[in-house]
């Protein structure tokens, strides 16, 4: 269990004053100055030694991804803030943004030097618009301290922050559809290469990272590499907000160390399932687009990358959707299912005439009103969708029917069985 | 699913004209600074925002039209962002547009249920707005507020942790012009597992 002192996220859940005068206090903006005095190399390099994973879902090691950031292309370089919080069960941005909005513009200033760009762009849904105030509230401050703007914290380096809303889109929480988006067009996923790092944010060099992500790292940085890595498990290290949900008696966000076991952080954290551990019937580890895992996994889970890689589901956003005994399955991944068809931005045929299929064929089995055959019919149309899209919507569509169906494909028949003996009797 | 965010027919009336107001014409110059020199197209998206908020919760063909003239856009380009994005509405909204999460953390926690007390209390069809204007009811997807499911949003504030109750008291005080506390509704914390009661 994470010690108290090692939490990054002091305010949370908002007890403390989020703006500069608490925000000062609690540590943030105290020596931001040496920390870039330190130099770009230097940053990068701790941040590589902490071994800290992007906590957007896909896990991309940090350090590495902003190593990719060309030096000297002569064009402006920029640094991309994706808050477009939209992943079903996530919602530990949005924590961040509204009670602790400097930290995560204390990591823009240091990640956005470390990458040698003068501009940064916080891309905040348009829903949070409450969280999307207090953000520029603490930017206008931080402008007139001095922290960031002309010569910010005293450090020679200009930069500058602008806060961007977006208007209900979740495909906007791609990194290429977030750039289409933030130069005014639809949110349309870019084919890749080439990458952000090459062209960008109006053809220029643009790392996209998430808001946790770049929140931690003037923490690393003071307390350095080695306590980080020091952490959670090796390659899974560092603290991570876990957002939990559903079926349990306290839903809550909650920072925790990685590779906690699953039934430790709902059993301590969030009061445990309701009707107790044994009415468990499933957990969704980490938003709407990974695979479920049934009870019996989540007997001894590490909640880390690696460990729930390795039962062919993911850690994602962190986000905990517990279900118990008293859900009916097949309707709960059926909303997600609309949900992709819903989020599907249209641009590639198979996601998009995919999601509907999927959506449509997924309602009918929560009557059993299908074939036995249907159900191998349907994990094809996922295998068509899967790998065969610009971007990873069409992935996260598809997971969690192979999930559904990997593990709970008895219920599904045993659906579709009384269905024909209904029509038969009728 | 009704949703006046998901209509793409244009509503034009010749009577509409629509006109920046002096304040959010000031507004304009300082989104558009955000930007590099030649990105105003970035603008897009604040500008239909702040047009939709001025033209009471929605965009009539006149406000998409000034948007194109004022950032230099073509009007299908400006079109194609307002049809692609959920938040911005083609049909005339309810004083307040209530929106109600229905994805998959929020149902597991009762939001079918919430439909139901919406329908009952404000008397109109999801998807449809009320006679008098006040209310229109839609159901959306995923908010990012699933730790204080089940929840809606009604204009920009959330309202969390619902259940059958609350939520009927908070439209009926709505539907009497009472004050709302946005939040939770049963006085905890953000998102903190520690509850008063």
């Amino acid at each position: 269990m994470l010690k108290e002192k090692d939490k990054i996220f002091k305010n949370i859940y908002g007890y403390d004053d989020w703006g500069i005068e608490g925000s000062r206090k609690r540590g943030i903006w105290s020596n931001t100055k040496d920390l870039i005095a330190k130099g770009s190399d230097y940053i990068i390099e701790e941040i590589k030694k902490s071994d800290l994973r992007g906590r957007g879902g896909a896990g991309f090691p940090a350090g590495l991804k902003w190593s990719f950031m060309p030096k000297n292309s002569g064009k402006p370089h920029y640094l991309v803030i994706n808050a477009d919080e939209s992943e079903p069960g996530t919602c530990k941005d949005r924590e961040i943004l509204r009670n602790d909005p400097h930290l995560l513009l204390e990591g823009c200033l240091v990640a956005g030097f470390a990458m040698q760009a003068h501009a940064c762009y916080i891309y905040i849904r348009g829903e949070y618009y409450n969280e999307s105030s207090n953000l520029q509230k603490a930017i206008d401050e931080a402008y007139v301290a001095s922290l960031i703007g002309k010569n910010a914290c005293g450090s020679k380096w200009d930069f500058d922050i602008f806060l961007h809303r977006g208007a209900g889109a979740y495909i906007c929480g791609e990194e290429t559809a977030l750039l289409e988006s933030l130069e005014g067009k639809k949110g349309q996923p870019r084919l890749k290469p080439p990458f952000p790092a090459g062209a960008g944010l109006y053809g220029c060099p643009t790392t996209v990272t998430n808001v946790e992500t770049v929140a931690v790292v003037p923490t690393i940085l003071r307390r350095g590499a080695q306590w980080f890595a020091g952490i959670g498990n090796p390659k899974n290290t560092g603290t991570k907000i876990f957002s939990i949900s559903g079926h349990v008696n306290n839903p809550c966000n909650v920072e925790e160390e990685m590779g906690i076991p699953l039934k430790e952080l709902i059993e301590k954290h969030a009061g445990g399932v309701i009707g107790g551990w044994d009415n468990l019937l499933a957990v969704i580890p980490g938003g709407a687009s990974v695979s479920l895992i049934p009870k019996s996994i989540c007997d001894n889970i590490k909640m880390d990358f690696d460990s729930l890689q390795g039962v062919q589901s993911g850690l994602g956003t962190a986000a905990v959707i517990v279900m118990n005994k008293t859900t009916d399955i097949v309707e709960a991944i059926t909303r997600l299912s609309y949900f992709y068809k819903h989020e599907s931005c249209g641009q590639c045929t198979p996601c998009r005439e995919g999601t509907g299929w999927m959506f449509r064929i997924m309602k009918k089995m929560i009557d059993g009103n299908v074939q036995h055959e249907d159900i191998d019919k349907l994990l094809d149309v996922t295998k068509q969708v899967e790998g065969h899209t610009i971007c990873a919507l069409g992935d996260a569509a598809a997971w969690p029917i192979q999930g559904l169906m990997r593990h709970f494909r008895p219920e599904i028949e045993k659906r579709i069985e009384e269905n024909q003996q209904r029509k038969a009797v009728a | 699913m009704k949703h006046p965010g998901l209509i793409n027919t244009v509503i034009k009336d010749n009577n509409d004209f629509f006109q920046w107001s002096e304040k959010n014409f000031a507004k304009i110059q300082i989104i558009i600074e955000k930007y590099p020199p030649g990105r105003q197209q970035s603008a897009v998206i604040p500008l239909l925002d702040l047009a939709q908020r001025q033209n009471k919760g929605w965009l009539n063909k006149s406000a998409i039209e000034k948007i194109a003239e004022t950032l230099s856009m073509s009007f299908i380009r400006v079109l194609e962002v307002v049809t692609f994005y959920s938040m911005f509405n083609l049909n005339p909204v309810g004083k307040n547009y209530v929106q109600i999460c229905r994805t998959t953390p929020c149902w597991l926690r009762g939001s079918d249920k919430l439909s139901e007390v919406a329908k009952e209390v404000t008397g109109c069809k999801i998807g449809v707005t009320s006679n008098d204007n006040q209310f229109t009811v839609v159901e959306v997807e995923c908010l990012g507020a699933c730790c204080n499911a089940p929840m809606v949003q009604i204009n920009d504030d959330y309202y969390e942790d619902l259940t059958e109750n609350n939520f009927r008291d908070l439209l009926n005080n709505l539907k009497t012009n009472k004050s709302i506390k946005p939040g939770s509704q049963i006085g905890r914390q953000t998102s903190d597992p520690k509850r008063n009661n």
